[in-house]
């Protein structure tokens, strides 16, 4: 049966209820949040581990990554042939441009580009928004070590690959 | 001389109760919707939990610029701010907040003053919508007009009501006369008179007038600087006086269930612990209802709060002759 005026108490119930629990409010500025794992804040550069592939300047939808280099030349250890190796002069992100897909980060084979949850980062001006290797580098220390395994989940090609190799070398 | 300077006191009184208990409400209102909403609410302001974010308010409208549009009708304009709030000001002084002579001053026919002057109070509104040469002001001001016809009626009867059982005008005197059962006897009354006071005060759910997804702000769409900030305060203002004469007439003024076991517990305790509990239901109705369509404003006055008035009417006739 339908009570004339349950409407009328069920609303003001839903609100003395809500005026009873914590609030849902995160007071950003004092308080930092509490970010997800993976979280896509910026992007972060291990310059060690770049060898100048190109693959992620080029990859890059909105061409937002510019890339300079020169070769330089290592001299040949005894009886040996002379090396060439790329160095990095110019790594920028220019994040005023940048759509935060990841891409980059994907296709990276040497695990040169990280995401940081890092997010503070805002300028006055758009044109400061170009970041480069240095200030990329600095947010590697932001970065997150990356979640555990799935225990329940398959197991990478390479690490089965591995053990058949390791366990045809143990068989006698 | 000791004449002019208890009067001198009980205006200062009157003048500082005037100034902070609406105060109270505007920052119980911040907060207490602010967490039924889920939010915090003000957290700056002063220090601890934005205690003093309406100071702050203050301080801020102070310093606005003052704007007359140019086709109003200035003296009007700018009068009416003052004519909105100076009647609840006056009411206040009629009303008792405790046992004797705790009143800024007892009026024989005080009920009849206090709903002669809050009337009063209403024209602020009407004047600001007239006289700000603007179409959402107009609208707004023939809004408040059309409310206030069809609720100052069961505002009235309700009132009426209570007077009628009491065998008295005065508000004192509805308080001494006033015994426990008659909460049961005159809810009807006190429900029609609160919500018809909402309704005058056009707080929400009654706030078509002012409608701000609508109209802006209804007649106060063209005021800035401190005279908006009056009409703020006129409205919060209202609050208090629409809650202590709620209090006063319906709920038994400062008379509480242990007064004999407390040995006669401070009346003004009471009167005033009455008043900031309606006040609360005021800022909880807010929360909870959405805004009352033009039609169903009419519809309630006419079809709900006028019959329910007038059968309460009947009823303490019928009953006041009986019991003498």
């Amino acid at each position: 049966m339908k009570v004339p005026g349950a409407g009328l108490a069920k609303g003001l119930a839903v609100t003395l209820r809500t005026m009873g629990r914590r609030s849902v409010t995160a007071q950003y500025p004092d308080v930092k949040p509490e970010l997800p794992p993976r979280s896509r804040g910026v992007i972060a550069l291990l310059e060690e581990n770049c060898t100048v592939c190109m693959l992620c300047a080029r990859e890059c939808p909105d061409w937002c990554i510019y890339i300079d280099s020169h070769k330089e030349t290592i001299p040949a250890p005894e009886g040996g042939r002379e090396r060439q190796r790329n160095v990095l002069d110019r790594f920028d992100i220019d994040f005023s441009l940048c759509m935060y897909c990841g891409i980059c980060i994907e296709v990276c084979p040497f695990d040169a580009l990280f995401w940081s949850p890092e997010f503070e980062y805002s300028e006055l001006d758009i044109r400061d928004l170009t970041h480069g290797k240095e200030r990329l580098g600095q947010w590697m220390a932001t970065v997150p070590p990356p979640p555990a395994h799935d225990h329940h989940g398959v197991r990478a090609k390479e690490v089965d690959a591995a053990q058949k190799a390791a366990d045809k070398a143990i068989e006698p | 001389m000791s004449e002019v300077l208890e009067a001198a006191l009980r205006v200062v009184l009157v003048l500082g109760a005037f100034l902070t208990l609406p105060l109270l409400v505007g920052q119980t209102e911040h907060k207490a919707m602010a967490h039924m909403q889920s939010r915090l609410g003000p957290m700056y302001a002063g220090g601890f939990h934005g205690w003093a974010q309406l100071v702050a308010d203050g301080v801020k409208f102070a310093q606005k610029e003052e704007v007359v549009p140019a086709a109003a009708d200035r003296t009007i304009f700018r009068l009416a701010p003052a004519v909105a709030m100076i009647p609840y000001l006056v009411v206040l002084v009629a009303i008792p907040v405790g046992p004797g002579d705790l009143v800024g001053h007892d009026l024989d026919a005080g009920l009849f003053f206090v709903l002669a002057v809050m009337g009063v109070g209403v024209l602020g509104a009407l004047m600001a919508g007239w006289a700000s040469a603007n179409k959402f002001s107009l609208l707004g001001g023939l809004r408040t007009a059309a409310q206030l016809t069809a609720y100052e009626l069961p505002f009235i009867l309700a009132a009426a009501s209570v007077a009628m059982a009491a065998g008295t005008l005065s508000l004192p005197g509805i308080v001494d006369a006033w015994e426990p059962w008659w909460l049961l006897w005159q809810l009807p009354g006190a429900v029609v008179f609160f919500v018809a006071g909402l309704a005058e005060l056009q707080r929400p759910p009654f706030d078509m007038p002012v409608a701000d997804s609508e109209i802006i702000f209804g007649a106060f769409t063209e005021y800035t600087g401190l005279r908006f900030a009056l009409f703020l305060l006129a409205e919060y203002a209202g609050i208090v006086v629409l809650c202590a004469l709620t209090t006063v007439l319906f709920l038994g003024g400062w008379r509480g269930p242990f007064d004999e076991a407390l040995g006669g517990a401070p009346g003004v305790v009471w009167t005033l612990a009455k008043t900031m509990a309606l006040a609360f239901v005021v800022i909880w109705l807010r929360v909870s209802y959405p805004r009352l369509r033009e039609d169903q404003l009419q519809r309630l006055a006419w079809q709900g709060l006028v019959p329910v008035a007038l059968g309460q009417l009947a009823l303490t006739g019928v009953v006041a002759v009986t019991v003498s």
